[in-house]
């Protein structure tokens, strides 16, 4: 009795994560431009949005972008993140804490303060405009943290010996921090790079205030389509662009999941 | 300053303290480029916006924006219906995660991490999308446009539900079984034993989940103006306001000085939030 409880009540829950997602993706087969139960029996299934969607130019450069930023991003807030956070756990003085600390200011920051606090410095450095730059900046303040909180714990699993032994053996400390360091914290710094990823393409707030005019994040596309269309839905090629999205992440998760058990099976 | 001096007594040995000297340089050294990162792009940009806060729209020094703030009684009102909205975005949160994160934590039902994994998944999707998604379904049951509050809150919730699964669940997980089981067998009952033992061990997850709530349902204004009907403003989009419609960036300097406060507050109260927790960062 507890049990079924225990499975009802998660069914529960798991339906109201997940009802909207799937009823994306259903009407993402439906070509109407609102969502309602009568389109379906009046217009039927087809790949009308996709074939829409794909032949949409400018919405299909959005994507491309808004993918290109985000691996621009990450790249660089992985390099950045790994780097400081080897650094700030080496370093014992009060520099090092006060790096630690500012790194978890926009982890902890409302991300319109964030945002707006960058407004103010970008208008003085580029009075005229901002730019594909101050957009790059503004994802690399919010994901870089993030690689950090990643990689230091990994650097605290490592034993600290390692180091010291390389050195003795002759290696440079540049050397032992390639070929000892790197390789023992790498699954903290590939974590750290997904993390930024996402959290870059999950951005609209950051993105909306550092982009340059003209440019467009999904994110910042679909909020101007919601927010201009006064019709209570979504715009029908947006539909199938978010079915593709969910589809994706909800395979690389469940591919993910199952390489890890495998690896722990073994 | 205290490692030099250790390096000044070792001068007579140059080979050590070459080596010494190089090994330390090349490690702490490597927060340079980071810390020089954060100074321009994270303390100076709040420096910016203190001195903003702090002048007028000529540049000198004057606390009219925060007169302005406290004695207008819309900002007023926008602050206390965030708060309100936020509060109940983040008690609703905690009454239907907890029991999500108990039963996956104590059951047997999240074999491999499968069920934890669903309810985290929405996590990785751009929320703007899932907004967009809810807001579909809520159109086509027919229940979206009844009570703008009440479609602001449904939004927001199911945006922000996984943030507080997730640090319960992990408190949970690492709670030290034998405190249950020490306190059954000195005879309370299952309810007391989770009312006197386990929920108070679990606060420090809850702290962590509204910390990760509160502050973005007060801030984030995408929820508020695409559930609202445009007719619900929030904090952040007062803020939003002055930076883009109204151009009274000194203004807006200073409701930013006022989130920053009550962030800062707010994480006194909780006592912080671990690092770890935000968005999963070690699954």
């Amino acid at each position: 009795m507890k049990k079924f409880f225990q499975i009802a009540y998660i069914a529960l829950i798991l339906l109201f994560i997940y009802a909207p997602i799937f009823t994306l993706v259903l009407y993402s087969f439906v070509d109407s431009p609102i969502v309602s139960i009568q389109e379906v029996f009046s217009i039927g299934f087809s790949f009308e949005l996709y074939i829409k969607l794909f032949n949409d130019a400018a919405l299909m450069k959005i994507v491309w972008d808004t993918l290109i930023l985000a691996v621009v991003a990450a790249v660089l807030a992985t390099i950045l993140g790994t780097v400081g956070a080897i650094g700030i756990f080496y370093s014992k003085g009060k520099f090092g804490k006060g790096v630690s600390a500012a790194s978890r200011i926009p982890v902890i920051n409302a991300e319109i303060v964030t945002a707006v606090a960058l407004v103010l410095l970008f208008a003085l450095v580029f009075p005229e405009s901002r730019s594909y730059f101050s957009l790059v900046i503004g994802h690399l303040v919010i994901t870089t943290p993030f690689v950090v909180l990643s990689v230091i714990p990994k650097l605290k699993q490592m034993d600290a010996n390692l180091y010291e032994a390389a050195l003795d053996l002759g290696a440079s400390p540049f050397g032992a921090l390639m070929k000892v360091v790197v390789p023992e914290i790498l699954p903290g710094i590939l974590s750290g790079f997904m993390l930024a990823v996402t959290l870059s393409l999950d951005d609209y707030i950051i993105s909306a205030y550092t982009k340059p005019a003209g440019f467009d994040t999904i994110s910042t596309y679909v909020y101007g389509a919601m927010a201009k269309s006064n019709a209570n839905s979504s715009l029908p090629a947006l539909r199938a662009l978010s079915a593709i999205i969910f589809v994706v992440i909800i395979l690389v998760v469940i591919g993910k999941n199952i390489y890890a058990r495998r690896r722990t099976e073994r | 300053m205290k490692n030099e001096k250790v390096i000044s007594q070792k001068d007579f040995r140059p080979e050590v303290n070459m080596k010494k000297r190089s090994l330390r340089f090349s490690r702490s050294s490597l927060c340079l480029p980071y810390g020089l990162f954060l100074a321009l792009f994270v303390v100076l940009p709040l420096v910016l916006i203190v001195f903003y806060s702090f002048t007028d729209q000529n540049g000198s020094i004057s606390f009219d924006n925060f007169i302005r703030f406290f004695s207008s009684a819309t900002t007023l009102t926008t602050v206390i219906i965030s708060i309100l909205l936020a509060l109940a975005t983040t008690v609703i949160c905690i009454i239907l995660a907890y029991p999500v994160a108990y039963i996956l934590a104590r059951s047997n039902l999240n074999k491999g991490g499968t069920l934890l994994m669903l309810f985290i998944m929405p996590m990785w999707i751009n929320f703007v999308l899932r907004a967009m998604a809810m807001k579909d379904l809520l159109t086509l049951i027919g229940v979206f446009g009844f009570n703008n509050y009440v479609n602001v809150v449904i939004g927001m919730v199911y945006d922000y539900l996984p943030f507080m699964v997730l640090p319960i669940y992990t408190v949970l997980i690492k709670m030290d079984k034998s405190y249950m089981e020490a306190s059954m067998d000195l005879g309370a009952s299952p309810l007391r034993t989770f009312t006197k033992v386990t929920f108070p061990l679990s606060m420090p997850g809850i702290a962590s989940g509204i910390t990760m709530v509160f502050m973005p349902t007060m801030t984030c204004y995408v929820i508020s103006d695409t559930f609202g009907n445009g007719l619900i403003t929030i904090v952040g989009k007062l803020i939003d306001e002055q930076f883009t419609t109204f151009q009274n960036w000194n203004l807006g300097s200073a409701m930013a000085m006022v989130l920053l406060v009550i962030m800062l507050v707010s994480m006194w109260v909780t006592g912080g939030f671990k690092s770890e927790d935000a968005r999963g960062t070690n699954l």
